[in-house]
């Protein structure tokens, strides 16, 4: 089980926590003016990098408040 | 037999007893089971999986892979426990598996006879025939005579425990090394140290668990640990749990478990009285046990003094060719052609580290040639091996592995060298198709004694190194776990929170039949006596329909919407408008995911220009709290909106009926109920018993309806209150069962029954609600996507079927048809008019209005007539009234 470095509360174990999945991907601003293929590319397509990875993390059972870090998926460093 | 020397570990001044397949034997406080039964004089202990060989003890730990026994009766058994580990008690009862009908006369023995059935892959060779003949002859017979101990025949009455623990350095392991080890880490801070036996001598500063097995690590270094409270015990003199699990955070983990004596292969190397050499010796030691009186020792000749000055007779040998005997060794044929008589034999096979722990976290092995075995990689600082573990062990070169009938790789599954070769023919040349091929390795044992064996002989076959071949991957548990121990406390009651509703004692005593919501429990009907649920429910719909019925929703989701932006905010996370809904009013709204599909649905009321309070469905409350939060704390931070879960502070009471108003006006105060005055989805701040409430005229049921909303602390005493002046209205009480009914009659969809997560607001015939108009909310560019414009999406209808149909049917244009249009969502036997009527999700739905469908369920098909998702008071007169 990961130890999690929440940015508000310092570390604490994975099962605090719940993943929401890749970050750093704003909702497009204007999603009107893009194609059916542009927003199926933002809906459902992710990296699944081998490597560094941003990823967006909720402190549930702590502050609440969601965060985005980087997490190496090979050895699970993590970095800010 | 018991000798004078030896026997550290053994009160000889105490005499106890115990029973191994009913027979009464004695032992010393201090013994195992395994040491006490060789003390006795026997060895022969189990019968193999596979073939059904006589099997004795091999090992004096926890490597065991031969020696189990179901320890204990009835409900307090433990099958498949490992005679070496399990401590003598007084009265403790052992009872030997896998045989039948007795151990010594063990009818599976035959199959040792009819071997060419069970080669290497049997799975996937012997049981060819048809599906009959594999539920009918193979599987029954499998299971008789697998190798599988019979389970506890009650639910296990004992306690467990669980903790967490943190610490700077955990030594798992206390021996020689571990314990050195620990008292060098006293400097960093903290020490724990573990080990799997009992009696650990205490260092002073360190916190020491003894029969604790350190049986798995995970990420960042989290050891789980299971300690043996009391099994040690006799069960009526158990206080305590009788495992504790372990969870321990350790900035470091030291390992110094030790390594494993590897067996030797040749044909007979399971007999009865072939055992490791260094399990000799631990017998004699630890517990004054020699194992026989006429030794043959082959691979190297450690401790043959000791064994000689115990009165043993010791031949050493470099080359067991066979070992003889059906139930007991009783000769060998050595390297020359030379038949030995014996009565045991011991081998040295050679060490391997016991890196499993190492393994877990990824840790990698390096093959050492010199010593013939796999030693551990460094991987990091915070995980390291000392000792034996990380290669410090002695420098055998194992004898070569013979070939020939029954010599045995894996003593667990009944693996043998010539299985190994057979695969390695096959062309299963990578480890770990020959581990899944040949199973070798993948009992309860982990492969502690086989793996290394194997490997080598696979590169034997293949002309390289086991470096090349490498190992396969070990994973936790180290050794079986109970599910006690995994489970401790939370069991029963304890598996989960139950909620209940600040109303859940009247309903009990009112002989609710009750039904669980996710964690909330609520009355499913209220039974009268002598009523089905089916009579009961048309009873309460009816007293609903023509009379007035009263509801408790107070697990209906709550979340209290505040701030400047509220009304922007809601614009934004429902697909309908809010910005112009005036306080005082109510109105339905659909909220979609970003994908377009319908997640919940409900009606929001505004409380003020900056208040809203949103309703959820009861089941997916805290999700639509986490999905706002989400989106408002990650896309729209800058909106001054906060929320606030408020399910538990207000209590919902539902007063629905014709006769609704008339009820509520003999005890409402501080409020017009007048139509005009308080209309269809308005609400109103009232008061009822002295209490403050809030009115909402919002209709699940098509009925006029009252939902009063009470702070949780008063709601008994408003409850009990329209109770008291329901009696004279003859005041129904009904359950979900019936508010599923009604609903469904006026095609009031239920997320998570109406809807997948696959279900689009126009699927629904939610299209009214959707604001299309709005610049943006969330999943309104989903709406417009080409896969949600199709004409043959799913559609909500109403099915009129010919008799009682399935939820969950498929539906099709013929009765015998396989392409599937659909499936019923939800089916009830009864509505108004007494007739069963369904919803259901149909391709194209909208237009197959007045055809014929078939629902189809196993083998039976129903004839339904599609209609409109709506069969009862179409217009909506009722709960405007």
């Amino acid at each position: 089980m990961l130890i999690i470095p929440c940015p508000h509360c310092g570390p604490r174990d994975q099962i605090e926590f719940r993943a929401g999945g890749e970050g750093d991907r704003a909702r497009p601003a204007d999603p009107a003016s893009l194609t059916d293929a542009q927003w199926a590319e933002h809906l459902f397509m992710r990296r699944n990098a081998k490597g560094p990875l941003r990823e967006r993390w909720l402190h549930a059972a702590g502050c609440g408040r969601w965060f985005t870090l980087t997490r190496d998926t090979r050895d699970h460093r993590w970095s800010v | 037999m018991r000798v004078a020397q030896g026997g550290a570990r053994i009160d000889r001044g105490r005499t106890i007893g115990f029973r191994f397949d009913g027979r009464r034997l004695h032992g010393h406080p201090g013994d195992t089971l395994a040491s006490a039964l060789l003390a006795n004089g026997v060895h022969l202990v189990g019968r193999s999986f596979k073939y059904h060989r006589a099997r004795g003890i091999l090992t004096a730990g926890a490597e065991e892979p031969n020696a189990l026994v179901v320890v204990g009766k009835g409900a307090l058994a433990d099958p498949h426990a490992r005679a070496t580990v399990v401590e003598l008690y007084d009265g403790l009862i052992a009872q030997s598996q896998n045989a039948w009908p007795s151990i010594r006369h063990d009818f599976g023995a035959l199959i040792g006879a009819a071997g060419p059935l069970f080669p290497a892959g049997f799975y996937y060779k012997t049981f060819l025939g048809s599906a009959k003949s594999w539920t009918r002859v193979f599987e029954p017979a499998i299971r008789r005579m697998a190798g599988l101990g019979p389970a506890p025949t009650g639910p296990d009455p004992e306690s467990y425990d669980k903790v967490h623990a943190h610490t700077e350095t955990l030594v798992i392991g206390g021996g020689v090394a571990g314990r050195a080890a620990a008292l060098a880490a006293m400097a960093d801070g903290r020490v724990m140290l573990t080990d799997e036996r009992p009696a650990i001598a205490p260092l002073p500063g360190i916190r020491m668990l003894e029969r604790t097995t350190a049986f798995g690590i995970y990420d960042d270094n989290l050891v789980m640990a299971v300690e043996r409270v009391s099994d040690h015990l006799a069960p009526e003199k158990r206080t305590g749990p009788r495992q504790r699990l372990w969870q321990v955070r350790a900035r470091h983990i030291v390992l110094a478990t030790g390594a494993h004596q590897q067996p030797c292969v040749f044909p007979g190397n399971d007999i009865p009285g072939v055992m490791l050499a260094s399990a000799a010796l631990a017998f004699l030691e630890d517990y004054g046990v020699l194992v026989g009186r006429r030794v043959v020792l082959v691979g190297n000749d450690a401790g043959a003094e000791r064994l000689q000055a115990a009165g043993a007779d010791v031949r050493l040998v470099d080359e067991v060719r066979a070992a003889h005997g059906r139930r007991h060794v009783t000769a060998i044929t050595d390297g020359t052609g030379q038949r030995i008589a014996c009565d045991t034999v011991l081998m040295a096979g050679g060490w391997q580290p016991a890196v499993h722990l190492h393994s877990h976290l990824g840790g990698k092995l390096a093959f050492d040639a010199e010593k013939h075995c796999f030693v551990p990689i460094e991987a990091n600082s915070r995980i390291r091996s000392v000792g034996a573990a990380s290669g410090h062990i002695p420098r055998d070169a194992p004898p070569l592995p013979v070939a020939g009938k029954k010599a045995f790789i894996d003593f667990q599954n009944d693996v043998t060298l010539a299985d190994i070769d057979l695969a390695t023919r096959e062309g299963f040349v990578s480890v770990e198709h020959l581990k899944r091929y040949t199973t070798t390795g993948m009992a309860t044992d982990q492969g502690k004694l086989s793996n290394l064996n194997a490997l080598s002989r696979l590169a034997h076959n293949l002309g390289g190194s086991p470096g090349a071949v490498g190992t396969t991957t070990f994973r936790p548990p180290y050794t079986p776990v109970t599910f006690g121990a995994l489970a401790a406390h939370d069991r029963g009651d304890f598996i989960d929170p139950t909620r209940v509703t600040p109303l859940h004692d009247w309903h009990v005593a009112r002989g609710a039949d009750f039904e669980n919501v996710g964690q909330w429990k609520r009355p499913r009907f209220y039974p009268r006596s002598g009523e089905s649920m089916d009579e009961a429910v048309v009873r309460e719909c009816r007293a609903v329909r023509t009379g007035v019925g009263l509801l408790d929703a107070s697990t209906l989701g709550k979340i209290d919407v505040r701030g400047a932006d509220a009304a922007t905010f809601l614009e934004l996370v429902y697909a309908n408008r809010w910005a112009k809904l005036a306080p005082g009013k109510c109105r339905y709204g659909v909220m979609l995911g970003e994908d377009g599909m319908v997640l919940d649905d409900g009606v929001s009321a505004r409380l003020g220009a900056e208040h809203f309070l949103t309703f959820t469905t009861t089941g997916n409350a805290a999700r639509v709290l986490d999905h706002m939060e989400d989106y408002l704390q990650t896309e729209w931070p800058h909106l001054k909106v906060w929320l606030q879960s408020a399910t538990e502070q207000w209590a919902a009471m539902v007063v629905t009926g014709p006769q609704a108003r008339d009820l509520l006006s003999t005890i409402v105060s501080d409020v017009d109920l007048a139509p005009d005055a308080f209309p269809h989805l308005a609400w109103r701040s009232a008061s009822i018993a002295g209490h403050p409430v809030r009115l909402y005229r919002i209709s699940f049921t098509g009925e006029l309806s009252f939902e009063v909303h009470a702070d949780a602390r008063f709601a008994p005493a408003v409850w009990h209150a329209i109770v008291a002046a329901g009696v004279a209205f003859d005041l129904t009480p009904y359950g979900t069962e019936a508010m599923h009914v009604l609903r469904a009659e006026k095609g009031y969809i239920i997320i998570g029954q109406e809807t997948d997560g696959t279900v689009g607001p126009d699927d629904l015939g939610l299209g009214w609600a959707v604001a299309m108009t709005k610049p943006d909310f969330i999943g309104k560019r989903s709406l417009t996507r080409s896969n949600m414009l199709r004409a043959d999406r799913r559609q909500l209808v109403g099915l009129r079927p010919a008799e009682r149909i399935a939820e969950g049917a498929q539906l099709t244009l013929a009765p015998a048809d396989t392409a599937m249009l659909g499936h019923v969502t939800s089916s009830y036997p009864n509505g108004h008019d007494g007739r069963p009527f369904a919803l259901a999700l149909v391709a194209g739905g909208r237009e197959r209005i007045g055809q014929t469908l078939f629902a189809r369920f196993a083998s039976h098909a129903v004839r339904c007539t599609v209609g409109e998702p709506i069969f009862y008071d179409p217009q909506g007169a009722r709960l405007n009234g």
